[in-house]
């Protein structure tokens, strides 16, 4: 167990080293970084300042672990459009995009294991395929297009939530159940496959000689077998939902993370793209640990 | 998806799932045909704006014109044509994906696959730091800084959609890794290179079409996505994220402006999937996950 979340650790130390090195290099693409946070327009003057500023005019091994190191303690640098510290913007920030992850985490979760446990429960019938329909339709749905088509139809047409904004918690409701369409699909096929497995596994055959109900062995046998991978993914996907929440919050003028980082990249302000970039990679990583560090809790097979 | 457990409980309804698989097939090679021939198949030209003609409606509207049959857009440009083109678009973006992920992918995955040990290590390292990368906002950065175009776009989501041709292509060859064949063609002296390409490559390959569709499926959604956001296919290429981009501050009076180009996308991608799907059963390329 102890050696088996050493070697987890260890893992997701090197992974955060490398999306150091990945989120630094992002923003060296162009070639020359303050020309690109001057934009097009900017003169030579304005040019030199910024890369005097920004410490440009070093080696770029230097600018790295000079980045790098202040990253480790927590400072992400200062943004060039705000004139604040990236980490007061992201903190500011943060509980935004957290709520609506969760909030879609949660919408996700609430459709696809029910859904997932009857289409297993029904395998094979029509249930099974309209349920399985479900899944390829939230696979195709564009995401941005779903969430304008709700501030038309829902939104202005019946008024039942605000278009934008997070002034009320209404203001979630839409955002999070168009970012749970994208996580719907994946979860609701594990749920389905889980299932199917556990329902297929000797105990089973047991409980259904011992005369239990079927509803009894699914829910109390089967569940608690099928419901192991399910938590973990869910972990996986909250990270996905955060790194994909830039379209949303784009869509719906939510004030998050991603629409920081959306504003910051369309107005030049690079050291803020790069530290979000790490952010989230960060927040992924930890939620992926937590992930295995919960399978091996449940699982004492994993624990080697 | 779950062919020998469905087929267990003999409740299979087969027709359908045939028929989803046809309809795939036939959505996607209609867009195929489409894209190929785009240039003559337009009614006018997708480019030419006519300011008079501003916001038609289309022909199962009121106020709707003939020559017009999905109506034009904001600037009276035709928009059945700007479809057209850009179905050309979103194929484009979605074969040069699937080429270049799928080159990235597959040759990592094998190389992990049949080595393991240090190498498959690694390649698992490589994967579980492209999973962590951002993968929109990674994409709407190097699109920002190198400049918009088709190209860049396509290349973007070539470099980080590899993931799962890698996961796929690695179990897959760690399975054919110890059968006789390979052993057989060891024993026979052909070269590492020969064993990989010709003994290993063709039978996995059934797995990575499938995977192929999934990853043409997402390609297409995320350039729409990125075109959305305005760091995509440059204006005034008619990306369907684009037109819906730049429809958008028109949705509320004419909301066909966003749906026309929405549902070409859903029904494009959901194509695809199905296609994928069926093409799973039929191959018998049902991977335990």
């Amino acid at each position: 167990m102890r050696l088996f979340l050493f070697r987890r650790l260890l893992l997701a130390i090197l992974v955060c080293l490398t999306v150091l090195v990945i989120s630094f290099t992002l923003t060296r693409l162009s070639g020359d970084l303050a020309a690109s946070i001057a934009g097009p327009n900017a003169t030579a003057s304005d040019i030199a300042i910024i890369t005097r500023n920004y410490g440009l005019d070093r080696p770029l091994p230097v600018q790295f672990f000079d980045w790098a190191g202040h990253a480790a303690t927590g400072d992400l640098g200062r943004s060039f459009l705000y004139h604040s510290p990236v980490r007061e913007l992201i903190g500011a920030r943060l509980p935004v995009t957290l709520t609506l992850g969760l909030t879609g985490l949660a919408i996700a979760l609430a459709v696809s294991l029910p859904l997932g446990i009857l289409a297993a429960a029904r395998e094979g019938t029509a249930i099974d395929r309209a349920i399985m329909l479900v899944a390829l339709v939230g696979q195709a749905m564009p995401s941005f297009w779903l969430g304008l088509v709700m501030i038309i139809g829902l939104g202005l047409d019946l008024q039942w939530f605000p278009i934008s904004g997070v002034d009320t918690w209404q203001g979630y409701i839409m955002p999070g159940i168009v970012l749970a369409f994208s996580a719907i699909p994946a979860l609701m096929r594990l749920t389905r496959s889980g299932m199917i497995e556990a329902l297929a596994a000797d105990y089973i055959r047991t409980a259904r000689a011992k005369g239990l109900s079927r509803t009894k062995i699914v829910f109390k046998h089967a569940l608690r077998n099928a419901a192991m991978p399910v938590v973990s993914i869910a972990a996986v996907q909250l990270g996905f939902i955060l790194g994909g929440s830039v379209v949303i919050e784009a869509v719906f003028a939510l004030p998050g993370i991603g629409y920081l980082a959306w504003e910051s990249i369309t107005k030049n302000d690079f050291p803020v793209v790069q530290a979000v970039v790490l952010f989230l990679a960060v927040i992924y990583i930890a939620l992926t640990l937590l992930a295995d560090m919960m399978n091996a809790l449940l699982d004492p097979r994993l624990r080697g | 998806m779950f062919v020998s457990t469905a087929a267990r409980t003999g409740w299979r309804l087969p027709p359908v799932r045939h028929l989803a698989t046809l309809l795939g097939a036939l959505i996607v090679g209609v867009a195929v045909v489409v894209a190929l021939l785009a240039p003559y198949v337009v009614p006018h030209d997708p480019f030419l704006q006519d300011l008079n003609q501003r916001l038609i409606p289309p022909m199962w509207m009121d106020g709707s014109q003939p020559e017009h049959l999905l109506g034009t857009d904001q600037l009276g440009r035709d928009y059945l044509s700007r479809l057209i083109y850009g179905t050309r678009i979103s194929m484009l973006i979605g074969v040069m994906t699937v080429v270049m992920s799928g080159l990235i992918g597959i040759t990592l995955g094998i190389l992990g696959g049949f080595y393991g040990g240090r190498m498959d290590d690694l390649v698992m390292f490589l994967i579980t730091c492209r999973l962590a990368i951002p993968l929109i906002l990674v994409a709407l950065t190097v699109v920002a800084l190198v400049g918009s175009s088709l190209t860049v776009v396509s290349l973007t989501l070539g470099l980080l959609l590899w993931d799962r041709f890698a996961v796929v292509a690695r179990t897959t060859t760690m399975q054919v890794r110890t059968l006789d064949y390979i052993a057989a063609a060891k024993a026979a002296g052909a070269s590492r290179l020969h064993i990989l390409l010709r003994e290993v490559l063709p039978n996995i390959v059934v797995h990575l079409i499938v995977v192929a569709t999934l990853e043409m499926a997402l390609a297409i959604l995320l350039e729409a996505a990125l075109s959305f956001l305005g760091l995509g296919v440059p204006p005034p290429l008619p990306s369907w994220g684009l037109m819906i981009a730049e429809a958008k501050d028109y949705m509320f009076f004419s909301p066909w402006v966003i749906m026309i180009p929405g549902i070409a996308l859903f029904v494009l991608v959901m194509g695809i999937n199905l296609l994928g799907d069926g093409l799973r059963d039929l191959l018998g390329a049902d991977l335990k996950r």
